[in-house]
């Protein structure tokens, strides 16, 4: 079963050498425990296109698709055998990016 | 053989399947162990264990499981049966701390203790539809997010079961005081399945204080249950109780749970407290026999545990047994910000102010307490209070004059 584990920011600001640092250490964590996939960080809502392609045409339209004080600042999609190992595993990862995150199972 | 089966077990198929397997061991194990000398006895002691089995296979409440409780109780006794276990898993889903506590409450009601989901939404004062959409959301988070259907592991117990007790509390509470004026003022079936979850819960944790401690809490307070409302309806305060009313053996029970806890010299929680407390009242003949220090001594310590309102309120109105109504008075008072929508704030108020002879000052406080209150028992009691108060001649109350 995967899970996408969303990094959820209110902050401009990117994380810091100690966070980077212990975000290594908790990637590490889920290679050596078989639960890594992937994971990314990514660039600030400002950096985004919206691209809406349902009336034929793409329309491109610059900024995110909505405007909040929270956006999605990278995420992990982990294996995990239940909810309680994935909650797990997301505790430890908002420890180590010290930022909330918000689990949901893939279908 | 079958119809045997089935009276006792209540149940065809379960009959008719332990029936044929008895048959199938006997032709298996006779040519090679002999001929049993009652060979049909033997077959029935087979089938009967065949279908016990099978029924504590089955995670089904009912008939067959009441049957199967029945037939449990003349065993040996083991710590935890599959009955008990398959119970226990669907407690530990219920209460799983990714569901919200309203959903936790609903959902424990409704699987685990069988509650139908009007019976629910009436307990929780919520519409019947708005219930049924959130126990079938919580059921497609279960199923989609995998949230697992088992007990947790050692590790994980303890910080599970005290988000279960609180589950089981509230459920307890609403229907200790149930909340609606639609409803009985006392929940019978609400109690009663509360006690029977924590016990299921005990039988898992022996050890785990605060489990005792919430099983002598539910068991105490149950015990005054016919005490508690009268002839009328009318909710019976705990100073003009008939003691003799209590159930004796509840009683017995909680304290001597609560004497066990005390035995074990470790710090208590809230829930074994709460249960002191508790068994400080149910110790004492009448409400002046009642060894009021032992009960502040026992909601200071709460305090510490947990400094909220509700606990400096209860407080309060021990200290006014200890130290009278003044000194009680000034200290609810100053819980004026954080409970003045809570009507037991404002009916502790109107007591304090009528023992006080602040008739005016006292009614105005009833008149609020009544308009909070949802239970219709406290209604009816805070409601004679309040008029009983017209009784006192005009001008003996000394705050009227200014």
């Amino acid at each position: 079963m995967q899970y996408l584990v969303s990094v959820i920011d209110d902050t401009a600001g990117l994380a810091t050498p100690e966070e980077d640092a212990a975000i290594d250490v908790f990637n590490d964590r889920l290679r050596a425990e078989g639960h890594w996939v992937f994971a990314g960080g990514l660039g600030s809502p400002g950096t985004a296109t919206v691209i809406d392609s349902r009336g034929g045409e793409a329309v491109f339209t610059d900024g995110p698709f909505v405007e909040s004080k929270e956006y999605l600042a990278g995420f992990w999609i982990i294996e995990a055998a239940d909810l309680d190992v994935a909650l797990k595993l997301a505790a430890a990862g908002s420890k180590a990016c010290h930022r909330k995150v918000e689990v949901r199972p893939f279908l | 053989m079958v119809a045997s089966l089935t009276r006792r077990f209540g149940d065809l198929d379960v009959a008719e399947e332990a029936a044929a397997e008895a048959f199938a061991t006997a032709v298996e194990r006779w040519p090679a162990d002999g001929v049993p000398p009652n060979p049909g006895a033997w077959l029935t002691t087979t089938a009967n264990r065949t279908a016990i089995d099978r029924i504590r296979r089955e995670n089904k409440r009912g008939d067959k499981q009441k049957a199967a409780q029945l037939v449990y109780d003349d065993d040996p006794p083991e710590p935890a049966g599959v009955i008990d276990d398959e119970r226990l898993r669907l407690i530990f889903t219920c209460c799983h701390p990714a569901l919200a506590m309203e959903t936790r409450v609903a959902l424990t009601l409704r699987m685990v203790g069988g509650l139908t989901v009007p019976e629910i939404a009436r307990a929780l004062l919520v519409q019947e539809t708005a219930m049924g959409r959130r126990i079938t959301r919580a059921k497609a988070k279960i199923k989609a997010a995998r949230i697992p259907y088992r007990v947790p592991s050692a590790e994980d117990l303890p910080a599970r079961v005290c988000g279960v007790l609180v589950v089981l509390y509230l459920v307890f509470n609403e229907g200790y005081l149930a909340t609606g004026p639609g409803t009985d003022p006392v929940r019978h079936d609400l109690t009663a399945e509360a006690i029977r979850l924590t016990r299921l819960i005990r039988a898992l944790m022996p050890e785990d204080g605060e489990v005792a401690g919430l099983l002598a809490l539910m068991l105490l307070i149950e015990a005054r249950r016919a005490a508690r409302v009268s002839a009328s309806g009318e909710l019976v305060t705990l100073d003009e109780q008939d003691r003799g009313a209590w159930d004796a053996a509840l009683i017995a029970e909680g304290h001597q749970l609560v004497r066990e806890r005390l035995a074990a010299g470790v710090a208590p929680g809230r829930y074994q407290i709460l249960a002191a407390i508790n068994a400080v009242h149910t110790c004492a003949r009448d409400v002046r026999d009642t060894d009021w220090s032992q009960v502040v001594a026992l909601y200071d310590q709460l305090v510490r545990l947990d400094p909220s309102p509700i606990i400096v309120l209860n407080r309060a109105i021990a200290v006014a047994e200890l130290d009278g109504p003044e000194v009680a008075l000034a200290a609810v008072d100053r819980l004026a910000d954080k409970l003045a929508g809570y009507h037991a704030y404002h009916a502790a108020r109107a007591d304090l102010l009528r023992r006080l002879g602040r008739s005016h000052r006292s009614r105005a406080a009833y008149d609020k307490a009544i308009e909070l209150a949802g239970n219709t028992a406290e209604t009816a009691y805070l409601t004679r209070r309040r008029d009983q108060l017209g009784l006192v001649p005009p001008g003996r109350d000394p705050t009227s004059a200014g």
